[in-house]
């Protein structure tokens, strides 16, 4: 398949067996001695004036050792990004959301904090709410934010090209108004810390987070520390999707309790509490109009947006224009504008999820896309071959394909699935369906203004021969970064992947962005890289000193060392090796050299062996306000067919087949790749189907548990026939870009489509619950 | 006031006092250090926290921890022996049937409970035994595919 020894393989990830034995210690796993428990009180009212904060109670409850509001906590504003900080740890003034934080308790223990929490008296005063879009918007609405009138968090106009005029040359236009609804990342694992500080003031935040940079920088930026004084350390995290690359009260929370009480606290966020924090899929309004010439040729979308923001911006404003800037592909689209607005209401904050503002504008484009290919008469898989990009084009918002394997995705979900066959031959009920996507491999800029790197690496040999040990601050969430950094790693220096120990999730360990679009495989990924191939280099110049053999005729291949013009005699290293390890049992036997004696005689002649790797993209995308969002140093694109049954009587869907096709660049884990590809169809799925966080008039989340709160389940999950497409990304290292977010794309679209053709009926509303699908058929007079 | 309670855990015989509203997922995780018990919802719906209890699968977040009187336990760290890792935790380990980890001693447990009763269980049989155990990251294709791969 490939030359390379260890990447593109299907390696059994380095966590595995840890994770599998119960071994893998995860936030809550942990303890400290002389640890306290802390609890938050939230705002049961989804508007009001604070009044009066009354805490006695709660501070003479026996076993309370803080109680803290705004008064300890200050008043620093911070959020996600930096043009929108909006929030503060605890309110003071006013509460916006029910669930926004007021006051907090460490304690002895958590029933002791959580019984303090209920004795601290809020006196509020109701102001009257806003719990939808049209709400918020309405004249003369409450308003959340002073600094932010109109409730708007913020707004985008874009217009590439002129699409007034394109318009007016189309043969057809389309336009239609599709509507998802809010997600919960409902990762397993509810997000967690402990804070600890030291004697000297130093902190230190175990979090389960995605990000312990932007963590790191947070803390000290809220608590008004030096940032080298704060030190953020990920344990296993149990997915998170996007929320978690959020910084959350509960962390800043336990680092002024900590602070405070001069003893570790903990704090864990309980699955309720979860929806509240929420952070995840904002609802999407979606107007778009789009425009084609009789042969199917895009000319012009004109693409309005309204999200459901919530009470606070933290990713939202990356949203909003990722909501618009991720139709500029994959398709060749001469004329775009976007106009969005992310609004406020008195609800939690929503934030990114797995396909950032992408996910539901790419659901209603590829519906729409398919209305249009049959108005024309056109096979939906002809009118996307039509008119998608290739490996080098550019989008009409800048964005640059440097690879794009979009044809192949294509091409090979249409043969496995069959389409062919059964696209317009299925019967009543049955259908097939299918759309595409693409994603961002790491966006091109960070979230605060800098020119930082985005990471950083480290490689490190055991001083004793042999090992490696790779350093980042990398996240692994669970998408299996550590793994494919320690198959980078090998696979850079020339040796096995059981040579090599992967140490990461640690602000000590040097910059990393964190595990948020998509980026760590191809920018953490070049990081490691350039660090392995750094310390391959001086063990071989090391050994060119010694062997007097020109390093350039040397390379490392599968733990030995390879003499490219002929033998050279190594007997003075080996013997040399042998004697310092007198009584060793593994002397090596080889009849080559090992890397292992390489890296000792280096380590002899240098001192110990570290090498470093850094990345950050070139300067990528347009001038225009907003062109930074959606920019990348690579795109990973995908095609899947969805074939469901829907039950004419009862509006009852149930998908029996998916095929999928991913282009992830050069895999570095071949069973990884289908994992997140996996995963991602399972979660579009959830959300095609069944997912959505319900709120009462009073702005009460009704399904905060996940009974109510439906994920998919191995019941409903169908065969997935998973294709991994490969493409050679010449800004990937070895050729790697994404998979974690773009799988996701074609999915929800792929569904609708199938549900048209099974029942005629375009539904522009999710989920698709039975429910709303009877409801359609009913409307239209569909029967058996 | 405590209950002392007597309890076998992965072949252990234990004699613990608990108050009478401890779960046993919190006996197992917080008194006996045995983490490796997840707890992802405490309210019986995500399944993260499953355990065998006289061999039947629960979820231990909605059993007391004084209902396990004069049980038997098995939770992950139980599934190992002298010769090595289960079965079903060696092809979740090769099959990439993990990524976060955390639903997955729960899963590895619902499997066994299904394994010990029906060794050769087909995939609908399969798919109903986890369909208590949530996971968000693998769409359960490869977990699926380990059990499989165990139940040939």
């Amino acid at each position: 398949m490939s030359d390379h020894r260890v990447i593109n393989s299907r390696l059994p990830r380095l966590d595995a067996p840890v994770k599998a034995t119960g071994r893998a210690v995860f936030i809550d796993d942990m303890s400290f001695p002389n640890m306290l428990h802390a609890a938050m009180l939230q705002s049961p009212l989804p508007h009001a004036r604070i009044l009066k904060i009354d805490t006695s109670r709660a501070e003479r409850l026996p076993g309370v050792k803080a109680v803290i509001t705004s008064k300890d906590a200050g008043l620093v504003r911070y959020g996600v990004s930096p043009a929108r900080y909006d929030e503060t740890v605890f309110c003071h003034d006013r509460v916006r959301y029910v669930g926004d934080e007021i006051a907090a308790v460490a304690a002895v223990d958590k029933e002791t904090a959580e019984e303090a929490v209920g004795l601290i008296k809020v006196d509020f005063e109701e102001l009257p709410a806003v719990l939808t879009i049209e709400e918020a918007m309405a004249e003369g609405a409450p308003q959340l934010h002073a600094e932010y009138p109109r409730n708007l968090s913020a707004e985008v106009h874009q217009e590439f090209g002129n699409v007034a005029e394109a318009l007016k040359t189309c043969d057809l236009t389309k336009t239609t108004t599709f509507k998802n609804k809010r997600q919960d990342g409902a990762f397993l694992e509810p997000p967690g810390c402990i804070a600890v500080f030291d004697l000297d003031g130093r902190l230190t935040l175990h979090s389960s987070t995605q990000s312990p940079h932007y963590v790191q920088r947070t803390l000290a930026m809220v608590l008004g520390l030096p940032v080298g004084k704060v030190r953020v350390v990920k344990p296993y995290v149990g997915g998170g999707f996007g929320i978690k690359a959020a910084v959350n009260t509960g962390e800043l929370t336990a680092c002024l309790l900590a602070r405070k009480t001069g003893k570790p606290v903990k704090f864990i966020y309980s699955r309720e509490q979860v929806f509240m924090l929420c952070r995840a899929r904002h609802q999407f309004v979606h107007r778009m109009t789009t425009g084609v010439k009789k042969d199917g040729t895009l000319l012009a979308l004109q693409h309005e947006c309204y999200l459901d923001g919530g009470a606070y911006s933290s990713f939202g404003i990356a949203t909003v224009y990722y909501a618009g800037s991720l139709l500029g592909g994959p398709y060749k689209l001469p004329n775009m504008k976007y106009d969005g607005w992310r609004v406020y209401t008195n609800k939690p904050t929503c934030g990114a999820q797995r396909g950032h503002g992408g996910v539901a504008a790419r659901a209603a484009w590829e519906q729409q896309l398919d209305t249009i290919a049959e108005e024309l008469g056109i096979d939906p898989i002809e009118l996307r071959l039509k008119n998608m990009m290739q490996a080098g084009d550019v989008t009409c918002n800048d964005l640059n394909m440097s690879s794009l394997g979009m044809k192949e995705c294509i091409e090979a979900v249409r043969n496995a699935s069959g389409w062919a066959s059964k696209k317009g031959k299925l019967p009543r009920g049955k259908g097939i369906g299918m759309a595409c996507g693409f994603f961002v491999s790491g966006a091109g800029y960070p979230i605060y203004r800098s020119d930082t790197y985005h990471c950083t690496a480290t490689v490190k040999l055991a001083e004793d021969g042999g090992a490696v040990q790779v350093y980042s601050a990398s996240a692994e969430i669970g998408q299996g970064s550590d793994t494919a950094f320690g198959m980078i790693a090998a696979e850079a220096l020339g040796v096995p992947l059981d040579c090599v120990r992967v140490i990461s999730g640690d602000t000590d360990f040097g910059v990393d962005l964190g595990a948020y679009s998509s980026r760590q495989t191809l920018m953490t990924g070049h990081a490691v890289k350039e660090a392995a191939e750094e310390v391959k280099r001086q063990v071989l110049e090391a050994l060119a000193d010694e062997l007097k053999v020109p390093a350039a005729d040397m390379d490392i291949k599968e733990g030995r060392i390879v003499f490219k013009n002929g033998l050279v005699d190594y007997s003075g290293i080996r013997s040399r090796y042998i004697k310092e390890h007198r009584g060793w049992s593994d002397s090596p036997q080889e009849d080559a050299l090992t890397f292992r004696e390489a890296s000792r005689i280096a380590y002899l002649a240098k001192g110990t062996i570290v090498g470093t790797g850094k990345y950050k993209p070139p300067a990528l995308g347009g001038t225009f306000k907003g062109a930074a969002v959606g920019t990348s140093p690579a795109y990973g694109c995908s095609a899947q067919v969805a074939e469901v049954e829907v039950d004419l009587e009862t509006g009852k869907i149930v998908i029996e087949k998916m095929t999928d096709a991913h282009d992830c660049g050069r895999a570095i884990n071949r069973t990884s790749v289908e994992g997140q590809m996996e995963g991602s169809l399972a979660m579009g799925m959830g959300e095609a189907l069944f997912e959505e966080v319900k709120f009462d008039d009073r702005g009460r989340v009704i399904n905060c548990d996940l009974a109510e709160y439906k994920l998919v389940t191995a019941l409903d999950m169908p065969p997935v026939e998973t294709i991994i497409v490969e493409s050679d990304e010449p800004n990937g290292p070895f050729g790697a870009k994404e998979v974690g977010e773009g799988a996701i794309m074609p999915t929800i679209p792929a569904i609708l489509n199938a549900v048209y053709d099974a029942t005629g009926l375009r539904i522009h509303e999710l989920p698709l619950t039975s429910e709303r699908v009877h409801a359609a058929l009913k409307a239209r007079g569909i029967k058996q | 006031m405590k209950q002392l309670i007597r309890l076998t855990v992965n072949d252990r015989a234990l004699e613990v006092a608990v108050d009478p509203n401890a779960t046993l997922v919190d006996l197992l995780r917080y008194h006996l250090g045995l983490t490796g018990t997840k707890k992802g919802c405490d309210l019986g719906d995500c399944g993260a926290c499953t355990v065998l209890m006289d061999g039947k699968a629960v979820n231990s977040c909605l059993v007391l921890a004084v209902q396990a009187n004069g049980r038997t336990v098995q939770t992950i760290e139980g599934l190992e022996s002298a010769e090595g890792l289960h079965p079903l935790q060696q092809a979740f380990i090769e099959k990439g049937a993990i990524q976060c980890g955390f639903c997955s001693s729960g899963m590895i447990l619902s499997a066994k409970e299904l394994l010990d009763r029906m060794p050769h269980a087909q995939e609908p049989d399969i798919r109903r035994a986890i369909s208590g155990n949530l996971c968000r990251c693998t769409g359960y294709q490869k977990i699926i595919e380990a059990i499989k791969d165990v139940a040939r």
